[in-house]
């Protein structure tokens, strides 16, 4: 339909109570020239959103590269304490949900309900999942006394043969007590790190659920699309946060 | 009338709705997963120097893809990719000037 008609069969009743829907879609905001252009805006909205994540991210992976230098064996020795093997079952859980929520997007696109259902469900699964299996390393770090605070506790560092089940693995070489305290930064930056992720996942989830409700009423198989596919930018973004996540936290110091 | 739309959305600089068909998505997911694997060997070889460099490289790698398909930046319109572009190229000034300041100074000599 052309703007001119628009216009023409539009005008009296937009100026009326009852706004006049008939020209364009009810998803379609009046501003708005047309849904393409809707949808364009909305999505550099998102992007403009998501950048501010980006810088925010940023500069907790510039301070753990900062401290990594100036730190390094006792960021080398407390990364020992991370169990890879949780790391990368968490890391396929979380690609799995991306690729899960990518499925979900093209359901939307392609007016599948019970698919478009059926994908924020399991999105919302494996988030539960990866929270899981997050809750049973963090209890670890509890049991061992590794959380930053009053009751941090060197003993794994400055007497690695205190910890048997890191030790047989990598074999620490006892650290001075000055150095072995800055494994402390490296469970802060830890922390900080992968909570700030895991809350973005709380958040994420939370909304999911909104959205199988929603979505079981065929609100977004019906052409507009724009609330998944916008969601499906956010999950994919923390997703690749945790693909940097993962290498630095778990994976460089391996080795050693 | 689609003829009508499509000139229409031409002359704003929109572009129609791309669909990305699920075998991209099944392929790229496989391939991350692959990448996944490899990152995890790559850290059990020692490399000195270079074990960090290829985790990000391959975490770098696996980023693109999620960007440029998962996100579907690849099929998005240019302000789109100018906006991703921009704040990529953004954040590595930030990083890449924070860095070189910690490195060049005097540490412990004022």
């Amino acid at each position: 339909m052309s703007d001119s008609t628009a216009i023409a069969n539009g005008a009296p009743e937009a100026h009326g109570i009852t706004h006049g829907h008939g020209e364009h879609p009810s998803y379609q905001r009046h501003h708005f020239e047309s849904v393409a252009q809707q949808a364009d805006a909305t999505n550099f909205a998102m992007w403009l959103f998501l950048l501010t994540e980006i810088m925010f991210f940023g500069g907790l992976f510039t301070a753990y590269l900062i401290y990594r230098n100036w730190y390094y064996p006792a960021f080398v020795a407390a990364s020992h304490q991370l169990n890879v093997w949780w790391g990368t079952a968490n890391t396929g859980v979380l690609i799995s949900s991306s690729f899960t929520m990518a499925m979900g997007v093209w359901c939307a696109e392609t007016r599948r309900k019970s698919g478009l259902v059926l994908c924020l469900v399991l999105t919302f699964l494996l988030g539960l999942v990866f929270l899981g299996i997050k809750t049973i390393e963090y209890s670890e770090k509890i049991e061992k006394h590794h959380v930053p605070g009053f009751h941090y506790s060197v003993q794994a560092f400055t007497n690695p043969a205190s910890d048997p089940d890191t030790y047989k693995e990598y074999k620490d070489q006892p650290m001075p007590l000055d150095m072995a305290r800055h494994t402390e930064i490296y469970f802060f930056l830890y922390f900080a790190m992968t909570g700030m992720h895991a809350l973005h996942m709380i958040i994420g989830i939370a909304i999911l659920g909104f959205m199988i409700l929603k979505a079981r009423t065929g609100a977004y198989t019906g052409g507009h699309v724009t609330f998944v596919e916008n969601f499906g930018l956010y999950w994919h973004f923390v997703d690749i946060i945790w693909i940097f996540l993962f290498p630095l936290l778990y994976l460089i110091s391996r080795h050693q | 009338m689609s003829e009508i739309t499509h000139q229409h959305a031409e002359n704003h600089g929109e572009h129609e709705h791309h669909i990305t068909p699920p075998i991209v998505y099944v392929i790229i997911f496989a391939t991350l997963l692959v990448c996944t694997g490899l990152t995890v060997w790559a850290s059990f070889i020692e490399m000195g120097v270079f074990n960090p460099i290829v985790a990000l490289a391959i975490g770098v790698f696996k980023a693109t893809l999620v960007v440029l398909f998962f996100m579907g930046v690849k099929y998005s319109t240019k302000l789109t990719k100018l906006t991703v572009g921009a704040g990529i190229f953004t954040f590595l000034v930030l990083i890449g000037m924070t860095l070189s300041d910690y490195i060049s100074r005097a540490w412990g000599r004022w």
